[in-house]
C-alpha cells in the first residue's frame, strides 16, 4: 500500500472524534484505536457491552441460481450447511491451499447470499470471486462502500441490540436477519470477533450514525460504551481468532493456522482442495501455537519464541491478555507435536521470559460454547 | 500530586522534580495518554549509576515498551514498588503515585537544560501540529 494513499474515514468518524476517540491509521483506515482505555473497554466488553465499528469491513453479495455452487467452489468450508437466517465461518483458499480471505458468508434466502470479507483485502475478494464465477450463474456486488457496520458485543449486547431491533433478541448464535431499520434495508447477524456473544449491525452509510448514536444513549444504562480497535484485538486474540494479515495470508494454509474444522474436504470440490488434502495427509511443518508467559513481560508480534533452546518460531500477534492477566501470543512454531504444558521463552528486550505452550482460545467465555467459534 | 508547573521536562515526555540534589522521575500526563493503559514497569537497580540521557527503565503499555531516560546524571536511589505492582497508576495519577524511581543527582545543574513546564506546553503543540491528528 502506497504511503501517500488518502485515509478512508467511516460514517462514524466524526462521532468517534467526538466521544474523544484517540485515531490512528488502521490498514487505511482512519479509526479509534481507543476511547477511554484499551482495558477498560475489553474488561466492559467481557462483562457488559462493547460497542465497536467494525464499518471498514466489506460486504459482498452473491445472487442468483449458481450462489451456492459458487459459494462451495470458493469456500474451504461447507455452505450447504446453512439455509437462509443462518452465518457459517470460512476461508477462501487459493490453489495451494493458502488462504485469499477469512469471511463469514450468510444465507439471505435460497440463492442470496451476503460474504462479509477484511477491508484491506475487499478488493482482492471481489476480484478473486469474479475470476472464479465465470461458468456459474451467479451475480456478484461489491456494496463496501454503500454499508457501515457495528458490532454490540458481551453478555449485554442482546439487551442492548433488542433496544433498536427487538427482532434480533431472539437469533440463535451464527443466526442471520434480514430487517428494516430507520426504514433502510439492513441486516444483522449474531457472530462477532471478541469471543463474546455479541450482533453485527450492517447497515447503509446513511443511518450508521443514528444506530451508533442510539445503541449507545439508550445502551448506557445497560452498561454499552464505546470500545477501539486496541480493546478488539486483545479481545480476538484472546479468543483465538485470526487476524488476516498478521496471522493468515495467501502463503499459510487454514490447517497450519490451527483451523482445520473450518476445511470441509468430504463436501465436494473447490478451490485449493488437492493441496488441503495433501497436506492433510503429509502433515503440516509449522502451527499457529498459543504461548502464554509465565512472568511478567509484554510480547510483541516479531519476538521470538524458544523451545529446548533453539528459535521455533517468532509471534505474529501478542499483547498483554487483561483476562489472564498475562502476556499471550501466537506464532507459526516449526514444532506442530508440541503439548500443551511445554515450557518454552520468549525474546523481550533480549532476555529469555519462561513461558509455556498453552491451547487456544486463551480465554473462553461463560457465555459461549466451544463449538460457537 | 506534584504541580507539574514546577516540574522540568524532556522531550522523550519524562518529568523531573529536583529538590537539591534529590530527583524523582516519572512521565508525563499527556505522555501515558499517548501509550495508553500501562501493564508493566521493569524499573532501575537501586544503586545503579546512570548518565543524563540514559535509557534506564521500561514502561510497558497494551500497545507498545517505551524507554525511560534519566533526566539526569545520578545514582538510583528508589523506585516505586507500588507502581510495579500496579502500573495503573501511571495512567491514573502520571505526576503523583506513579511515579517511576528517585536519584541522587551528581551535577543537578544538568537540570536547567531541561524544559519548563510552559516550555514542555509549546513542544507539545508544535509537536501535535507537526503530527497528522
Amino acid at each position: 500500500m502506497s504511503t501517500s494513499a488518502v485515509l478512508r474515514r467511516t460514517a462514524l468518524y466524526e462521532s468517534h472524534k467526538s466521544l474523544g476517540g484517540k485515531i490512528v491509521d488502521f490498514h487505511g483506515w482512519e479509526l479509534p484505536v481507543q476511547f477511554e482505555s484499551i482495558i477498560k473497554e475489553h474488561e466492559a466488553t467481557r462483562r457488559r457491552c462493547g460497542l465497536f465499528d467494525v464499518s471498514h469491513m466489506g460486504q459482498v453479495f452473491v445472487t442468483g441460481p449458481g450462489a451456492l455452487a459458487f459459494l462451495q467452489k470458493v469456500n474451504a468450508n461447507d455452505i450447504a450447511r446453512i439455509g437462509p437466517g443462518k452465518a457459517i465461518y470460512s476461508h477462501l483458499p487459493n490453489e495451494r491451499g493458502g488462504v485469499v480471505d477469512d469471511v463469514i458468508v450468510s444465507c439471505l434466502a435460497q440463492g442470496r447470499y451476503l460474504v462479509v470479507v477484511n477491508a484491506a483485502t475487499a478488493d482482492k475478494d471481489f476480484a478473486w470471486f469474479q475470476k472464479h464465477a465465470r461458468g456459474f450463474d451467479v451475480a456478484l456486488e461489491n456494496k463496501s462502500d454503500h454499508f457501515g457496520m457495528i458490532a454490540a458485543q458481551g453478555p449485554r449486547a442482546a439487551e442492548v441490540t433488542a433496544l433498536i431491533a427487538p427482532a434480533a433478541f431472539s437469533l440463535p448464535r451464527f443466526g442471520a436477519l434480514e430487517l428494516e431499520l430507520y426504514g433502510q434495508p439492513s441486516f444483522i447477524t449474531r457472530t462477532g470477533y471478541t469471543g463474546e456473544d455479541g450482533f453485527e449491525f450492517i447497515v447503509p452509510n446513511e443511518i450508521v450514525v443514528r444506530v451508533w448514536e442510539d445503541l449507545l444513549a439508550q445502551g448506557r444504562s445497560l452498561g454499552a460504551q464505546p470500545c477501539g480497535l486496541g480493546a478488539r484485538d486483545t479481545l480476538r486474540l484472546e479468543a483465538g481468532y485470526l487476524l488476516y494479515g498478521q496471522d493468515l495470508d495467501d502463503n499459510i494454509t487454514t490447517y497450519e493456522a490451527n483451523y482445520g474444522w473450518v476445511v470441509k474436504l468430504e463436501k465436494g470440490d473447490f478451490i485449493g482442495k488437492d493441496a488441503l488434502k495433501k497436506q492433510r495427509t503429509e502433515g503440516i511443518l509449522r502451527k499457529l501455537t498459543g504461548v502464554k508467559l509465565l512472568e511478567r513481560g509484554v510480547p510483541r508480534a516479531g519476538a521470538s519464541v524458544l523451545v529446548d533452546g533453539r528459535e521455533a518460531g517468532k509471534f505474529c500477534s501478542a499483547t498483554y491478555s487483561p483476562s489472564l492477566q498475562s502476556g499471550i501470543g501466537t506464532g507459526y512454531l516449526d514444532r506442530p507435536d508440541l503439548a500443551p504444558g511445554t515450557k518454552a521463552s520468549v525474546v523481550l528486550h533480549g532476555r529469555e521470559i519462561p513461558a509455556e505452550i498453552v491451547k487456544t482460545p486463551f480465554y473462553l467465555s461463560s457465555n459461549l460454547k466451544k463449538g460457537d467459534l | 500530586m506534584l504541580d507539574p508547573k514546577k516540574l522540568k521536562y524532556l522531550k522523550s515526555h519524562e518529568w523531573l522534580d529536583m529538590n537539591g540534589d534529590a530527583g524523582t522521575v516519572g512521565i508525563s500526563d499527556h505522555a501515558q495518554k499517548e501509550i495508553t493503559d500501562v501493564v508493566f514497569i521493569e524499573p532501575p537497580k537501586v544503586g545503579r549509576q546512570v548518565k543524563q540521557g540514559e535509557a534506564c527503565c521500561v514502561v510497558e503499555s497494551v500497545k507498545a515498551a517505551f524507554d525511560i531516560y534519566a533526566p539526569v546524571s545520578g545514582e538510583i536511589v528508589a523506585v516505586n514498588a507500588d507502581a510495579v505492582k500496579d502500573p495503573a497508576l501511571v495512567n491514573t495519577e502520571a505526576f503523583g503515585k506513579g511515579w517511576l524511581f528517585k536519584l541522587k543527582a551528581s551535577s543537578p545543574g544538568e537540570a536547567s537544560k531541561l524544559m519548563d513546564h510552559a516550555a514542555y506546553e509549546e513542544f507539545l503543540k508544535a509537536e501535535a501540529a507537526h503530527g497528522s491528528h
